[in-house]
């Protein structure tokens, strides 16, 4: 049952084929058996997992109505607070925080009854695209064990991609769910910004952060997207408008007379042959299902990276300014007579790591008067231009596509060494934040070159996320006709027999 | 164009209240003249004649009713303190010997 949909496990509660506390359970052994080599999960909750799952059966045979995911195990990013839960947001900072509450995201699953395994490993503070920034040591690709599985949100796309969960929870600040999606060969959306609410979300960067669904299926992704939007009077930057209807959309997946932009500066050089092949072979896919292509231009694009690393290490140098010492969290340095500015000043370098240091350092100097105007008041007049690019784009076409990520997934330790080569990972991920507009990926292949799985992304304009669903849903029956099984099926197998 | 020295690198690191090696100033200090000179770019574009955003949606001064709901208990509060006494947070020193 656990390589199903989440779709068809619900189909199966419903009928009575299997219980939620079973289907649990063998999610549980999944994990058991195969995370000591993947290392998707930094805390694993079988107990509150099982006795969540008893009481949905409790419900069904009391005959209550239920939602579309009741019953269904999901595996959360460590970012997201879930009351008494360990939650460390990849840091050491946070090592042993259990917080007193939930995040609306954590609510919301809760109240459609959906099943909450544990926390999923992720770089520290969600800063990095590979995992390998998280104080818990790497996530492993399940593709292939030596390799990356994207990040930040690496855990909870490697934990649907070794089949441990059916669903995950994942935040995108700059591709954090996408790039991620991409390279495990799973399906990944960041929402329009305000459209899934931050509260109990740990903030990188505050204008940028965006939770959303991770799934295996275009549709079990848009059954999580329902199950967790909306507005919340706990984030004033919670859109107040109904949730567009994704579901409808992912079940529909009809693009007939849909114009579909392909942006010219998001392919190219730098860009992997591979990936570039079954992008172009996607974009047939669709325009046999009726689409129309067409070519858009975004000249200044080739500025989002540049803008990205201005605004999100300044917006980062201020959010974990929290970080002191003093309420919740790590305290280092307490002796008698020791003051609290040294308390606070050891206990952060001793907290946080390499990369959140390097970002709190540049954000600090980004926001210094003098250097104010020329770097992060340049760096939003950017994002300015971005959002105009993408308005003009959408003029001529109702989404817009691009590979996901430049490469397929690369070797653990590959870049850790070379912060500007990391960067660039996330090149055609980040002018969707910049934006607020929606983004999603899902896999269209696997690359001649390395067989690693290679991800199409979509982008729509804000509050019409129903957009990508369609395309998504319609670029996914067209692939699946032609392999005849998800791509996950020619994934390594592990964990032995199940 | 842009270059950092160790000094600044551990000017910055004062005033974002992180205490680093010389080891790690160093580091820092080198790898940023990659990133600054990478980052700069945006100066290309960024003429006075386009206009900041700051933020994705045109919000301002959202407000909700003023209606008292349940929160957290003083135990819940606290029970993340590293530190704490008579229902508060017991931090260190703030203040110098003789206040």
């Amino acid at each position: 049952m656990i390589k199903k949909s989440a779709h068809e496990m619900s189909q199966a509660l419903a009928g009575g084929e299997i219980t939620s506390v079973q289907l649990t359970q063998q999610h549980l052994n999944r994990i058991a058996s195969v995370d000591t080599d993947v290392h998707a999960f930094l805390h694993v909750d079988a107990e509150g997992a099982l006795a969540q799952a008893a009481s949905i059966d409790a419900a069904r045979s009391r005959g209550e109505k239920l939602g579309p995911l009741a019953g269904i195990p999901l595996a959360l990013k460590d970012v997201m607070t879930q009351k008494g839960i360990p939650t460390t947001a990849g840091s050491k900072m946070l090592e042993g925080w259990r917080p007193p509450y939930d995040s609306t995201v954590v609510t919301n699953l809760k109240s459609a009854g959906i099943v909450i395994l544990g926390k999923t490993n992720m770089d520290e503070f969600a800063m990095g695209s590979s995992t390998e920034n998280s104080a818990y040591g790497p996530t492993h690709n399940p593709w292939d064990l030596s390799r990356i599985p994207g990040g930040s949100g690496g855990g909870s796309a490697a934990a649907l991609a070794a089949f441990e969960a059916p669903l995950a929870i994942g935040t995108d600040t700059g591709g954090s769910i996408r790039q991620p999606a991409a390279v495990t060969g799973t399906v990944g959306v960041k929402p329009t910004y305000g459209g899934v609410s931050r509260y109990g979300l740990i903030a990188f960067s505050s204008s940028l952060d965006q939770a959303g669904p991770c799934a295996r299926t275009v549709l079990d992704t848009a059954l999580l997207h329902e199950a967790i939007a909306g507005h919340d009077p706990r984030d004033s930057t919670s859109i107040n408008a109904p949730v567009p209807a994704v579901v409808q959309a992912a079940k529909s997946g009809d693009v007939k007379g849909m114009k579909i932009g392909v942006v010219k500066e998001l392919n190219g050089d730098g860009y992997q042959a591979g990936v570039r092949s079954r992008f172009e072979e996607s974009l047939e896919l669709l325009a046999k299902a009726g689409a129309e292509i067409v070519e858009v231009s975004c000249p200044n694009f080739e500025y989002a990276l540049a803008a990205y690393y201005l605004i999100a290490p300044s917006e980062c140098s201020s959010n974990l300014a929290r970080f002191d010492a003093m309420r919740y969290g790590l305290r280092v340095g307490d002796e008698s007579g020791a003051s609290a500015e040294s308390v606070m000043n050891l206990t952060r370098d001793i907290g946080f790591g390499r990369e959140v240091k390097r970002r709190i350092i540049l954000g600090t100097y980004a926001l210094s008067s003098g250097y104010y105007d020329a770097y992060y008041g340049s760096a939003q007049k950017v994002r300015t231009l971005i959002t105009q690019d993408f308005e003009k784009a959408f003029t001529h076409a109702d989404v817009l596509v691009s590979p996901t990520c430049p490469t397929t997934a690369f070797k653990i330790g590959e870049k850790s060494n070379d912060p500007l080569a990391m960067y660039l990972n996330d090149i055609a991920t980040i002018p969707v934040n910049m934006a607020g507009i929606g983004g999603m990926s899902l896999p269209c292949g696997l690359a001649p070159e390395d067989s690693l799985p290679v991800g199409f992304q979509i982008m729509s304009p804000a509050m019409q996320d129903q957009r990508m669903y369609l395309v998504g849903a319609a670029l996914e029956a067209a692939l699946l006709a032609q392999w005849g099984a998800p791509l996950l099926s020619q994934a390594p197998v592990m964990g032995g027999a199940q | 164009m842009s270059s950092l020295s160790r000094d600044d690198v551990a000017h910055l690191a004062r005033l974002a209240r992180i205490e680093m090696t010389d080891e790690e100033l160093v580091n820092l200090a080198s790898e940023f003249d990659v990133i600054l000179n990478a980052v700069a770019r945006v100066q290309e574009v960024a003429t006075a004649d386009v206009a900041p955003t700051s933020h994705p949606l045109p919000l301002r001064n959202v407000f909700r009713p003023d209606v008292v709901a349940p929160s957290l208990t003083p135990e819940e509060a606290l029970s993340g303190a590293p530190a704490s006494e008579e229902n508060r947070f017991k931090v260190p020193q703030i203040l110098g010997e003789e206040a």
